[in-house]
């Protein structure tokens, strides 16, 4: 920030010197750029030529324009998976979403041993997905598993889990929730770590409990950092596929199929790459548009 | 008087113990799903079939086994997987680095904001979008059943981790080291190379740490691309389960192995993990 009102008010050589670094600067990117280009610009590109063709893996194709998309907005398959996604994405936003803002402020308490309790915390984000799924989905057996050895435990009927079409979502939603909510927990710890301490001593000073002091003084503090950590968490339940995949691939019937398992579905058990194109191109304007949405409100909330 | 004066601590006292008994609960309550879930992966992992499938379930085995942990080295080509998932690792990690590290820098130096959020739109792709157009690509080329395309394919997580988490480092250096270098008749790679990277040398091991471990823990590209000799461990674990549903035992020892180097660089490199994934808020593909 600091440069950039430099480069402004500087004398017209002054910038024009910075103008010449800036070129010089430029060569440390071309590598990076060739590479971005070859494996990030070019696939998305080429994606936008596929979908508008009927493209079958090792077999013809065909131009077609807009049908593949038109035909998309038709198929009710493709229209549940929408829903299917709107649902988990929701259910996997709140729960993490409150549960991380609970630990955060748990964890911005000191307490004996908080930085093993911490670490503890954070270990189901960086555990491999397809090795986790791989041991939850031993202990969603109907009548081994250990999870229904739990509920009778505590007096509850056992649960179909991921063997019923009603209960498949939560419970891969459950999954998400112990997956994800340690990072919405550290963004927000980040955040609280940066509070200031003067307007706490007002309040209490004003005789403010502590209640009313989270209300009034820590939430709209916090409010940047929480839309960070809300952006972070609805693109990536958006994104969410190997747990999915790796449990369900999509059922009990298609009771789990989501954007993302109709989308691999398409393109690599039926190849059909030209109409798997056309999704990809919808899912990543629907991840654009929510990106640009949820920014938006990011601006909002810091101007206010 | 006295009274009053003596009991109100006393009260105060009881009520701040209530209280740290009530928030010991609950942090209690916050890292046990992970305790007990590794635990229980521990424990399915040392235990013998007849152990594993037994009702009520049998938590603390009579008599651990390491049979599972045989077993899987036995019947499987682990050692060759593990080969695959080191070599595809390490090259998506150095390659990202090699070059992500003086992109972080230009783009830092040149306030290249649209660089920045092209790299922000990257991270935020489903990585699933990626693979169709490079597979094609790759079959055109001819170049499927090597580790190659799996490399390559995992640039697209590492690279942008790397680029973005550069960049808040570098913006984060004073750039008065690097003036007073250039100033001196040093080159803008001398200062780049012998002053800025020096320094920024923290910021290196946070993006070396997270890029390596969302490479480890892929799946799909590797699911998509590898051949049978080229599998990555998260692919061999998930074929494990395909084809030996019952099996718990070998299936959790697997399990174990594969995800054991992620958790034990998250337990020893924990500050740099915290600080690199709240700076950039990155995660992989």
């Amino acid at each position: 920030m600091m440069q950039q009102a430099e480069t402004i008010t500087a004398s017209p050589s002054k910038a024009a010197r910075a103008r010449n670094y800036a070129r010089h600067y430029g060569w440390f990117i071309v590598p990076a750029a060739v590479v971005v280009l070859a494996v990030i610009i070019f696939p998305w590109i080429f994606t936008i030529y596929v979908s508008a063709h009927d493209w079958h893996l090792g077999g013809e194709r065909r131009w077609v324009g807009f049908d593949n998309y038109i035909k998309l907005f038709t198929d009710s398959r493709f229209g549940w998976a929408m829903l299917r996604t709107l649902f988990y994405t929701v259910l996997a936003v709140v729960f993490p979403m409150i549960l991380g803002l609970a630990a955060a402020l748990a964890f911005n308490r000191k307490f004996p041993l908080r930085g093993l309790a911490r670490t503890i915390f954070i270990l189901p984000m960086m555990a491999t997905p397809v090795a986790v799924a791989l041991v939850w989905t031993m202990t969603f057996h109907p009548q081994l598993g250990v999870l229904n050895w739990l509920l009778g435990q505590v007096g509850l009927p056992s649960s179909m889990w991921i063997y019923s079409a009603n209960t498949v979502i939560p419970t891969l939603v459950m999954i998400e929730i112990w997956h994800w909510t340690p990072l919405v927990m550290l963004l927000i710890l980040g955040g609280l770590a940066s509070l200031p301490i003067d307007p706490y001593e007002a309040a209490k000073i004003d005789g403010a409990n502590g209640w009313q002091a989270f209300r009034h003084i820590t939430l709209p503090l916090l409010m940047p950092f929480i839309v960070v950590a809300l952006i972070i968490r609805c693109i990536d339940a958006l994104k969410a596929f190997d747990t999915i995949y790796v449990i369900t691939q999509g059922g009990p019937g298609s009771a789990s199929e989501t954007i993302n398992i109709f989308l691999y579905l398409q393109a690599f058990a039926f190849y059909n790459v030209g109409y798997a194109s056309a999704v990809v191109v919808v899912f990543f304007a629907i991840i654009l548009a929510l990106a640009a949405l949820l920014l938006w409100t990011r601006q909002r909330v810091k101007m206010k | 008087m006295s009274v009053e004066a003596k009991r109100s601590p006393a009260q105060y006292r009881l009520r701040r113990l209530i209280g740290n008994i009530g928030f010991g609960f609950s942090v209690l309550v916050l890292v046990s799903p992970a305790i007990l879930f590794f635990l229980w992966m521990l424990s399915l992992s040392f235990k013998n079939e007849l152990d594993n499938t037994d009702w009520p379930p049998v938590f603390i085995p009579e008599s651990p086994t390491l049979d599972n942990y045989r077993e899987v080295f036995a019947r499987n080509d682990f050692l060759r997987f593990a080969w695959n998932s080191i070599v595809v690792s390490f090259g998506a990690t150095g390659i990202a680095l090699l070059i992500g590290v003086p992109a972080g820098y230009g783009i830092a130096k040149m306030h290249a904001m649209r660089a920045a959020a092209l790299i922000l739109i990257a991270r935020i792709t489903p990585g699933l979008s990626y693979l169709i157009p490079l597979f094609l690509l790759f079959q055109w080329l001819g170049m499927t059943g090597s580790l190659t395309p799996i490399v390559i394919t995992h640039l697209v997580i590492t690279v942008p981790i790397v680029v973005w988490v550069m960049i808040s480092f570098f913006e984060g250096l004073p750039p008065e080291l690097e003036e007073a270098a250039l100033v001196d008749g040093a080159t803008i790679w001398q200062a780049f190379r012998y002053v800025a990277m020096p320094l920024a040398r923290p910021g290196i091991t946070v993006a070396t740490i997270l890029s390596f471990i969302f490479s480890w823990n892929n799946f799909i590209f590797a699911m998509v691309l590898a051949g049978r000799e080229t599998r990555t461990l998260p692919v061999a674990v998930n074929n494990m389960l395909t084809f030996e549903q019952i099996a718990w035992g070998p299936l959790s020892a697997a399990a174990l192995l594969v995800t054991a180097p992620v958790l034990i660089l998250t337990l020893v490199a924990q500050k740099q993990i915290v600080a690199g994934l709240t700076a950039g808020g990155v995660k992989g593909a």
